[in-house]
């Protein structure tokens, strides 16, 4: 699965998706999920919290291991994706679709400026080696 | 950076699609997709696990028997029927668990022993160390010649007949923890699922064809990430995790393994003796949502533990652990455990937690 040309990524793994109402959907990589494997829980940050660019906060947790989500750019935690409470798993096979949680954004330009698609691969393949 | 070690089933791992990592040096499959669908794969049919990494020892020569009595914490003695087989700590002076075993009582001239991977070269030299002083006339041979597969669940056994008919005669009586002698391949009613099935011992260079033919069988391969949810449901220790050198077998859940009543001596029982447990290992079943994990703190009414084992348990659908716990801690206690910046509720409960596809709680 190739990662879908409109989204943005970070280099922790996170996907970005901005959405018609100006916020933006956060959840994890395709390459994330597949390192983690079956996901059976997952703790999103409450609505209303406001999160700093880069601070750690949610957990995925799959069988093997606990992998910390990191805000993405600063902005407020709008709604969070109560289906993943009883459907862990829709990360794995549906990673694009299973948010885990919206913010609306300070600066969208924080937004603009996240990683694009082939710059996220670079990473993938970097750490490859 | 080290090479790791590979079993003769590499190969058949990467071209069955396994994601494959570094497990104590050994280049091991971890799964081949879904942990968790093999998982279940084991408990309602069968799935088979490439345990070559583990060691086969053959201790040979007069008064076998009495070498192992003193050099086990529980007692070689009990097993008299040919092919039983019997689970032991192996332990230092100061009772500090050097490995957990099962030996075979095959004749009075020869035992068969199948010790942990990690462990395999201490251990190897501790018996001989023992037996230099103890039984010089033995023979203590590491079986590097041969391979080991586990193939488990309630369809596991025919499946194996299905590939091996030619052993099924010799191994169709077996008792559960016994095993026969069927010439290449030895077979043994054991396992470390809490499943029905058998571990297989045979040729190296006979093992590939083995696993492909099982595979062809309907036998599902199946990796370390399911191993470890299925033994820790089963409620069987991780040795390095559950217990180590540094606490001894009664702080371990093994106190059923621990022959102290008789008057048989042997390593290690002077000092359990000496200095009663003051914790113990029990269940764990998460009551909130999370997933417990090794190493994390739980607080009691009676003091601090801390988990051992913890992973979440596909039969029951819930997080569930092993727990060294002060001694007075009694099953149905509420605990808590720390989980990042959390306190979460989890009950004390017997396990084991699952066996034989159904949960025991």
């Amino acid at each position: 699965m190739s990662n879908p040309s409109n989204l943005k990524y970070t280099a922790s793994h996170e996907w970005v998706k901005t959405e018609d109402d100006g916020t933006v959907s956060i959840g994890i990589t395709q390459h994330a999920q597949a390192l983690l494997g079956d996901m059976v829980f997952v703790e999103a940050p409450a609505a209303g919290r406001h999160l700093n660019a880069k601070e750690e906060c949610a957990v995925v947790e799959s069988v093997k291991a606990a992998a910390d989500v990191y805000a993405p750019v600063s902005g407020t935690v709008t709604e969070i994706n109560g289906d993943l409470d009883s459907s862990p798993e829709n990360i794995n096979t549906d990673p694009y679709g299973a948010w885990i949680f919206k913010m609306k954004p300070d600066n969208t330009t924080d937004v603009d400026a996240l990683l694009e698609a082939t710059a996220y691969q670079a990473v993938i393949d970097s750490e490859a080696h | 950076m080290t090479t790791l070690k590979t079993t003769p089933l590499n190969a058949a791992h990467r071209a069955m699609g396994a994601k494959m990592v570094d497990f104590g040096g050994w280049d091991m499959p971890v799964n081949y997709g879904s942990q968790i669908d093999e998982h279940h794969q084991v408990r309602n049919d069968s799935g088979m696990f490439d345990v070559c990494h583990m060691r086969v020892v053959d201790i040979k020569g007069a008064n076998v028997r009495s070498f192992l009595c003193y050099l086990l914490a529980n007692n070689a003695n009990k097993i008299t029927l040919p092919g039983k087989a019997l689970y032991s700590a192996m332990l230092r002076p100061n009772g500090g668990v050097i490995d957990d075993l099962i030996i075979y009582f095959m004749t009075e001239q020869w035992f068969r022993i199948v010790v942990n991977a990690g462990t395999a070269d201490k251990d190897i030299s501790w018996m001989k160390e023992q037996a230099a002083v103890h039984a010089p006339n033995l023979s203590i041979t590491s079986r590097d010649d041969l391979a080991m597969v586990a193939v488990q669940g309630p369809n596991a056994r025919t499946k194996v007949w299905q590939v091996l008919p030619q052993t099924q005669s010799a191994t169709e009586g077996l008792q559960n923890f016994q095993a026969a002698d069927c010439g290449e391949y030895f077979i043994a009613r054991t396992g470390y699922t809490g499943e029905d099935g058998f571990e297989v011992m045979l040729p190296k260079e006979k093992v590939e064809a083995f696993w492909y033919d099982l595979n062809n069988a309907g036998v599902k391969p199946i990796g370390l990430g399911a191993r470890d949810t299925l033994r820790l449901e089963a409620g069987m220790n991780l040795y390095g995790q559950d217990m180590d050198e540094t606490v001894g077998p009664l702080e371990s859940g093994l106190a059923w393994t621990v022959d102290l009543k008789s008057e048989r001596d042997f390593i290690g029982k002077a000092a359990l003796l000496a200095n009663p447990p003051t914790s113990k290992l029990c269940g764990l079943l998460l009551l909130d949502r999370g997933v417990l994990r090794g190493h994390q703190k739980v607080q009691t009414s009676h003091g601090i533990g801390e988990i051992t084992s913890g992973s979440f348990s596909p039969t029951l659908e819930k997080s569930i652990a092993l727990a060294r716990l002060p001694i007075n801690i009694a099953i149905g206690d509420i605990v808590q455990v720390e989980i990042r910046d959390k306190m979460l509720n989890a009950q004390v409960v017997k396990y084991p937690f699952a066996r034989n596809g159904k949960s025991c709680l």
